[in-house]
């Protein structure tokens, strides 16, 4: 295996890096500035049962190592997405991770189905960050009981591993971990944004028309970490990290506190070309901070 | 197509109140660029671009201008930028207008405040083209106007302030019937103004450029959004855009 390579359930990565849902779209911008083979994996834009037009414009809002984002989960629906994009990413030697999201426990069970009756998606990323309009709009993500529940009923339909997306806006993200881990979740990706405002001082009024957005970028770095190092000490699942991944250093952080693979969201904006760069230094950095492999690395971060 | 690129400043001047006119050599954007399209600039400590359109073209000299109004803390940190530095950007971005090849064409151009150097870049390659140029520009106050004598070379220029300090007083849309027949519009402003004009003009020919704050700049973020007639009810004004006819989008 090469320093780089990584090996997690459904997935077997030439290296540790992918770009994150929703900053990437479906990968056909960013294949013009570089071969999309080249990345660990791509993780797809949410897909819903039916399409969706998101919401009502200003979506971004730039904030201190940050930015704010409430796109809303547009996208066209999970069978144009098989028909087109899926087909688009299939062409690149590289997995396909397929990001699911749902108003009700029904249309995740849905979406993931049909995923799985495609030859070319290797694992699924459960969104769970959406509100569950049949139970009054309960997030299933900061309810362990509802994310439980929206985990057992994926899995039941999906031969494909289920990485749970978990939700930063909690005060115990351990026991949201245990609470997937226990309904048969593969594996663990955190973490999601977290919930901010900005107010725009010449109207008064919130920036974003959703008023709330997600927070994302080097802002939220520490807070993943943290979080990461929390429930790898507590869990027994291979963790997808991601929160403001900028550069390899970033990277060797996530895989010391536990992540064994990472995802880049809010770089690639600044710089397109970010996660082919990463995956160029990581060696080096590896090397500098007395790593020989990927593998090595991972969960070294010294626990007390 | 866009590409990362590095643009060296090899000029920088505030030619109005607040307002920057920035000249920056790069060898694939100025060979490439057509008027409409933008450049998305990244700056240190900045997590998104900053979409900033292009106002001139040199192809020759591999030159390319533009203009902006100092707003926020990007367009002010890129103000303080000087002469032999570099920038980073990524372009040309977004589609153009659509040029006119004919030369017995009348084309109205109308300009609302930084909306005005975009008009600028197009009506200079119209004018080239042999075609006949009209153009009405509209700014807040006399401090605000920019580029009128480069106007006059290429167009029979109109000139509105809100406050009647230079120029015509009054907005950009009271001149529409003032002005001789044309063929087709193009317009770029604030949004308002760019309502105003569409409503006003119902049916002529005409191409509007939009703006929203953008995440990605290439097409992947849905930051964008602009609701559209066609099947999937929306257009990416980054990538689709920034300029659309008309009655494309719903404003
Ligand atoms: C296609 C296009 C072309 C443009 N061309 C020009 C031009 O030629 N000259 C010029 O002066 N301005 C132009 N603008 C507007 C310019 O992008 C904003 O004024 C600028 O981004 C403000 O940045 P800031 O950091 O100073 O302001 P801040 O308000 O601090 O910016 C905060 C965030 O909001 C975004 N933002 C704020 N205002 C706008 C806006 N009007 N449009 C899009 N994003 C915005 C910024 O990019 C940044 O991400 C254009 C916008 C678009 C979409
Ligand atoms: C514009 C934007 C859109 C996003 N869309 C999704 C999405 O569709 N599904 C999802 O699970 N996460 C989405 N995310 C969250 C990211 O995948 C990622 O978890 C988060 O941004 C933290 O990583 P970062 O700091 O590197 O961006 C989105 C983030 C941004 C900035
Ligand atoms: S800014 Fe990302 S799609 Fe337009």
């Amino acid at each position: 295996m090469s320093e780089l390579a990584v090996a997690m359930p459904g997935l077997n990565l030439n290296n540790p890096i992918m770009p994150a849902s929703g900053c990437f779209g479906f990968g056909r911008e960013y294949s013009n500035y570089y071969d999309l083979s080249e990345l660990g994996a791509v993780i797809m834009k949410a897909a819903t049962g039916t399409a969706r037009l998101g919401n009502p414009t200003p979506r971004v809002a730039e904030t201190a190592s940050g930015m704010l984002n409430a796109i809303g989960l547009q996208n066209p629906g999970v069978d144009k997405i098989i028909e087109h994009e899926v087909q688009f990413l299939a062409a690149y030697n590289t997995p396909i991770i397929a990001n699911i999201a749902g108003s009700t426990i029904e249309e995740y069970e849905m979406v993931a189905a049909a995923f799985n009756k495609t030859d070319h998606v290797h694992a699924l990323e459960l969104n769970i960050s959406c509100p569950n309009v049949k139970e009054g709009g309960i997030q299933f993500g900061t309810n362990p009981v509802m994310a439980a529940k929206v985990t057992e009923r994926v899995k039941r339909v999906s031969k494909l591993p289920v990485y749970v997306k978990l939700s930063p806006n909690v005060t115990d993200i351990v026991a949201m971990a245990k609470a997937v881990e226990s309904a048969g979740a593969d594996g663990l990706s955190m973490i999601n944004t977290l919930t901010g405002m900005q107010i725009h001082l010449p109207s008064k009024r919130p920036l974003i028309a959703n008023k709330t957005g997600g927070l994302s970028g080097p802002a939220i770095k520490p807070i993943a970490i943290r979080m990461i190092y929390e429930v790898k000490q507590r869990v027994d699942l291979p963790i997808i990290g991601m929160g403001g991944i900028c550069n390899a250093e970033d990277v060797l952080e996530f895989l010391l506190a536990g992540a064994s693979a990472v995802a880049v969201g809010t770089a690639n904006f600044g710089n397109p070309l970010v996660c082919r760069e990463i995956i160029a230094d990581l060696p080096d950095v590896l090397n500098r901070f007395g790593f020989a492999s990927v593998q090595e690395a991972i969960g070294k971060a010294v626990f007390v | 197509m866009i590409k990362k690129e590095k643009l060296t400043i090899i000029a920088t001047e505030q030619i109005a109140k607040d307002t920057i006119e920035m000249k920056l050599k790069n060898i694939h954007v100025s060979e490439t660029v057509v008027p409409g399209q933008f450049l998305h600039i990244l700056m240190e400590g900045h997590t998104l671009g900053r979409p900033i359109s292009i106002a001139d073209i040199d192809k020759e000299n591999h030159i390319v201008t533009i203009l902006f109004k100092v707003i926020g803390a990007g367009t002010k940190r890129l103000a303080e930028y000087s002469v032999g530095q570099q920038i980073d950007a990524l372009g040309p971005s977004g589609n153009g207008f659509p040029l006119w090849q004919d030369e017995k064409v009348t084309v109205l151009l109308i300009g609302g405040g930084i909306g005005v150097p975009p008009m600028y870049c197009l009506g200079k390659q119209l004018a080239k083209q042999n075609v006949n140029v009209i153009a009405i520009l509209g700014f807040q106050t006399a401090e605000y106007v920019i580029y009128e004598e480069k106007f006059n070379q290429i167009a029979e220029t109109y000139i509105v302030t809100d406050d009647g300090s230079y120029g015509n007083k009054g907005f950009v849309t009271d001149l529409l019937d003032q002005v001789e027949e044309f063929d087709c519009y193009y317009t770029c402003g604030p949004l308002p103004m760019i309502q105003a004009i569409t409503g006003k003009l119902k049916g002529k020919d005409g191409y509007i450029s939009l703006e929203e704050r953008m995440g990605c700049g290439v097409g992947a973020c849905l930051a964008c959004m602009i609701p559209a007639n066609n099947e999937s009810g929306y257009k990416k004004i980054c990538s689709d855009g920034p300029v659309f006819r008309a009655e494309e989008v719903t404003i």
